[in-house]
């Protein structure tokens, strides 16, 4: 090893040093943002350092720096446009975007290295190489569909056609075929052409068949996937500080996508083989007894201005009318007037675990209203009012029998409290596609509208009602 | 088997326990913003694409060369940018309402 290479080297191993370091930072908020900052500047270190390298080594031609240049400009350009104009509620798709792209650059490391090879690679780089393209490519064109999938491009219900299985089993059938061919040591571009064309095929049918609510579990799956074919394509091209980064994303994502389906009940195989929701589950779960009792805004208003103890439960709904805010306003009215209140979130609500907390946070919620669901499950029965914002599966009592498809799923006790008022859009189904028994218990009132508009409504009516 | 291809493989597996050892200590509250963190950290692949530099001399070399440096610079720039945007939201916490109660 050169002088020059050993710097390469060492910076290479410091900023493999700075992601852990970084990772190992977001482990409280207060340290949060100077993890990422550690992390970043690490991979600036070593995206430099390969630029000096590049330039050490005098081989790179001209029009090859250009092309450098040109496309390092236009992603990293196209990159920040997204990251600063996307809406926090867009979260879930841009990282399932930016595993695309991630997955998509790793299959791709793989693929030139392949072809600029000209002769049989060992058989480790062989094997680095199919896992890599395989890998890259079904996070390439999955990542897309799940992102399509929750922007609404693209049906968030399961899509399953006539025959899927069979076109299935035929891609696997391809992508095995041709891998093992590869990986025995023929040197074929164009059947590695095919293995990545056959993979990109898997992921789209992956996919498609699951349903909007198995998205986020899926979405971090696929950020589990990228970074390991980011470690594979360190193998292709004996680098370490890939192979490290690639690594420490994959047990990452690996564990958050274990966090994430065990808070929806569901384990990961079932989740991929698709199910929630899809029609033959469907079935009808017994008809809602009772009538549905409809409020207005004063009607809620008076129930919420004389509470002692409110517990709001945002959902889904709340993120997507920005009604954050909105929420907040009213809390703070409550309290002035002496009512507590604290929020109850559960594991999954929005769309990823977090992702109402920093919704909430947006709108400087305080931390220490933020209640997780074991925390917060037993106050309910002390609690005056529950406001439920938009959330509607997390809440339906029908998960404690068996047999519905929520069956199972933890759910916020929002039942236990002494009334409930659920501010919704309309009686449209949650994600599961089934009835809310919570909303026909005759102590649950129903106040249609979006929840921008009505929370705005709520805040106006208490500060008329208490002058 | 190689001594430099086992030390690559000693590498990677010590790392995925590294991995499994940090996250495993976050709590659900950062969670979403780790997974956007995680997701920048993949964007290493950067380096990977920017090598391929070394050897491009063709149409499609550079093809592949143009396609690998932009998919891999959108996710490094994203990534990081999406992450602080994030974190900044938990800044400027207030100071807790009930200071003298935890004894």
């Amino acid at each position: 090893m050169s002088g020059f290479e050993l710097v390469v080297a060492v910076i290479y191993l410091g900023a493999a040093v700075c992601f852990v370091l970084g990772l190992r930072f977001m482990n409280s908020p207060v340290t949060a943002r100077r993890g990422n900052a550690i992390s970043a500047g690490g991979m600036t270190a070593a995206v430099l350092a390969t630029v000096v390298l590049l330039i050490h080594s005098g081989t790179v031609s001209g029009a090859a720096w250009l092309v450098l240049v040109a496309g390092t400009a236009a992603g990293g350009l196209a990159g920040l446009y997204l990251a600063q104009t996307a809406p926090m509620t867009a979260m879930p798709q841009l990282v399932s975007l930016f595993n695309a792209v991630g997955g998509g650059g790793a299959a791709l490391v793989g693929l030139f290295h392949f072809g600029a090879a000209g002769e049989p690679v060992a058989t480790y780089v062989a094997v680095a190489v199919v896992l890599d393209v395989i890998i890259g490519s079904v996070t390439f064109s999955g990542s897309l569909i799940a992102a399509g999938k929750l922007q609404g491009l693209i049906p968030g219900k399961p899509i399953t056609f006539p025959g899927g299985q069979l076109v299935n089993l035929a891609l696997i059938a391809v992508v095995v075929g041709s891998g093992g061919v590869l990986i025995a040591g023929v040197h074929s571009v164009l059947l590695l052409i095919l293995l990545l064309l056959a993979s990109l095929g898997f992921g789209v049918t992956m996919v498609l068949p699951i349903g909007g609510a198995d998205m986020p579990v899926v979405i971090s799956l696929l950020n589990a996937f990228t970074g390991t074919a980011v470690a594979m394509a360190g193998f292709v091209i004996g680098n370490s500080v890939l192979m490290i980064a690639g690594a420490l994303v994959g047990a990452s994502g690996a564990i958050l996508t274990k966090l994430m389906a065990d808070a929806m009940n569901r384990s990961i195989g079932a989740i991929m083989i698709g199910g929630f929701g899809t029609g033959d589950s469907a079935a009808p779960v017994e008809a809602a007894g009772g009538q549905v009792r409809v409020l207005s805004a004063d009607d809620a208003a008076i129930q919420l201005a004389y509470a002692s103890k409110v517990i709001i439960v945002p959902g889904y709904g709340l993120a997507v009318a920005q009604a954050q805010y909105e929420v907040h306003e009213l809390a703070s009215l409550l309290e002035e007037r002496g009512c507590e209140v604290s929020y109850a979130i559960h594991p999954v609500a929005g769309r990823m675990p977090g992702h109402m907390n920093v919704l909430l946070a947006e709108a400087k919620v305080p931390y220490s209203q933020l209640r997780e669901m074991e925390e917060i499950n037993p106050e309910f029965s002390r609690t005056d009012v529950a406001l439920v914002v938009g959330a509607n599966d997390v809440t339906n009592p029908a998960a404690r029998r068996s047999g519905t498809p929520v069956s199972g799923m933890p759910i916020l006790d929002v039942d236990q409290a002494r009334s409930v008022i659920v501010i919704k859009r309309s009686m449209g189904h949650g994600y599961a596609g089934i009835d809310n028994e919570l909303y026909t218990d005759p102590k649950t009132g129903m106040y249609f509208g979006d929840a921008k508009k009505a929370v705005l409504g709520l805040v106006a009516a208490v500060k008329t009602l208490v002058g | 088997m190689t001594v430099a291809l086992f030390a690559s493989i000693s590498i990677f597996v010590l790392s995925l326990l590294v991995g499994f050892e940090v996250i495993s200590k976050v709590p659900a509250t950062l969670h979403t913003p780790l997974m956007s963190a995680a997701n920048a950290i993949h964007g290493i692949v950067l380096v990977g694409a920017l090598l391929i530099a070394l050897s491009a001399n063709s149409f499609v070399g550079y093809l592949i060369l143009f396609v690998a440096t932009a998919f891999a610079s959108a996710n490094v720039v994203g990534g990081y940018v999406v992450t602080n945007r994030m974190l900044a939201m938990f800044r400027a916490r207030p100071v807790p309402q009930k200071q003298g109660d935890n004894a």
